[in-house]
């Protein structure tokens, strides 16, 4: 069942590498490119795994925006937002205490805190690249 | 595929890094007609049965990786909370882990609510979580369990559909455990005849096919007490021919060794080897 070619097949885009100047693949930064490598998902889960959060949040704030009204979403999603500004530097690690504790997040254990901690991960970034991708200079 | 520079922060959860390069990989070798080694299995039979006064989970204790028994005696069943266990089939270490973390939310959320957790609670986050993953995670679980609302009992299947039963089974051999429970369940059962109705099922499915063998382990949960009794039955001990309920005596292996004496000794001649010592050195050990 798990064995065999996981490949989803139909082409999706954003799957491939940043673009650098120029609309065009930056190879020094990002490696080769294949057409298949930026068209197709290598596993079928990738793409429901990468936007998984985002598609959460979204039904929850349409399900409380159609029980309590508008305002519902709006504050929080407010507070969200104050939440993600405190923290450090993008090549840094930073807590989330605050964004942890309004999501929720303080009070569950999922595969995200087990498997591939980012505190423990092999890569650190280069913090000008990183701070420059951040502003948008990049 | 490593970049040659890291803009955005990593995340955490599964990494979908090398699945190219596996897949890649397999192609190769599958050309060179070799196979992919595989993951450990639990082809195995697990079952449940709600009676009188709370739940009896029986489960085998094999575990396989292809053909080969990698196991002789793990443990299926799982402790998800005080009042709840679940058995597991499928890949073993998914079972693992899924039930510990749904063992540890589980454990955070009676912490949140101070309350005794509900087995409805464990089967919805199981299945929540199995769903998300749309089956890639190939774990088939009983879950039972004892809570404020009385027993209940639910089979899990890999996909993340359950089904709330008064018994069930799952895993290769759970056909053979299923016609022993269709035909002598019965409902409101007592401790003893569960126990006896959930050892005989395991039997089967041991007995009866190949994934699934050596020992029965049984988990009897009541309101206020769990008994985990691992082993319960040992259905396949070594060098014991298997007992049949209508036969009266086990039978015993035969013995092929020759009694001392059997080959007669016609002549006998002994030679002393002469050694000399030709260098001797001592090495202290360093047992501080």
């Amino acid at each position: 069942m798990l064995t065999g070619l996981l490949y989803c097949s139909v082409p999706v885009t954003g799957m491939g590498q940043q673009v650098g100047a120029y609309g065009v693949q930056d190879t020094l930064r990002s490696g080769f490119s294949s057409v298949k490598n930026e068209l197709l998902p290598s596993h079928a889960l990738e793409l429901s795994e990468k936007n998984f959060q985002l598609n959460q949040d979204k039904m929850n704030f349409s399900n409380l925006r159609n029980i309590q009204g508008l305002h519902a979403p709006l504050k929080l999603q407010m507070e969200y937002r104050a939440a993600r500004q405190i923290q450090r530097l993008p090549f840094l690690q930073s807590s989330h205490l605050a964004l942890d504790t309004l999501k929720g997040n303080d009070e569950s254990i999922s595969f995200e805190d087990i498997l591939n901690d980012p505190s423990q991960s092999e890569m650190v970034g280069e913090p000008h690249v990183m701070m420059e991708y951040k502003l948008g200079l990049m | 595929m490593a970049t040659l520079s890291v803009c955005q922060p990593q995340l955490g959860g599964f990494s979908f890094e090398n699945c190219k390069r596996n897949a890649v990989l397999e192609a190769e070798v599958t050309k060179l007609g070799c196979n992919v080694p595989s993951a450990r299995k639990t082809g195995t039979t697990i079952c449940g049965v709600v009676f009188k006064d709370g739940i009896v989970l029986g489960a085998d204790t094999r575990a396989t990786e292809g053909m080969i028994v990698a196991d002789k005696n793990c443990s299926k069943i799982h402790y998800i909370s005080p009042n709840i266990y679940c058995c597991g089939a499928g890949t073993a270490a998914d079972t693992e882990m899924t039930t510990q973390i749904i063992s540890s939310n589980l454990e955070l959320h009676s912490l949140s609510t101070s309350r005794l957790p509900r087995v409805a609670t464990a089967n919805r986050m199981l299945k929540q979580m199995l769903f998300r993953y749309q089956g890639h995670i190939g774990a088939a679980l009983v879950l039972g369990g004892v809570d404020c609302n009385g027993p209940h009992l639910y089979s899990i299947y890999p996909h993340g559909s359950t089904d709330k039963l008064p018994y069930v089974t799952m895993g290769s051999g759970s056909l053979a455990a299923m016609a022993v429970f269709e035909d002598r369940y019965k409902q409101d059962m007592e401790e003893e005849d569960a126990k006896r109705l959930v050892r005989d099922a395991i039997a089967a499915g041991i007995f009866n096919d190949l994934g699934s063998g050596s020992n029965i382990d049984l988990c009897v949960i009541t309101k206020g007490r769990v008994d985990y009794l691992r082993p319960h039955d040992m259905a396949n001990k070594k060098g014991v021919r298997c007992v049949y309920e209508h036969e009266a005596l086990p039978h015993q292996t035969g013995n092929y060794k020759y009694k001392q004496g059997t080959t007669g000794v016609l002549t006998k001649s002994v030679i002393k080897l002469d050694l000399e010592v030709v260098e001797e050195t001592v090495q202290t050990m360093d047992t501080s």
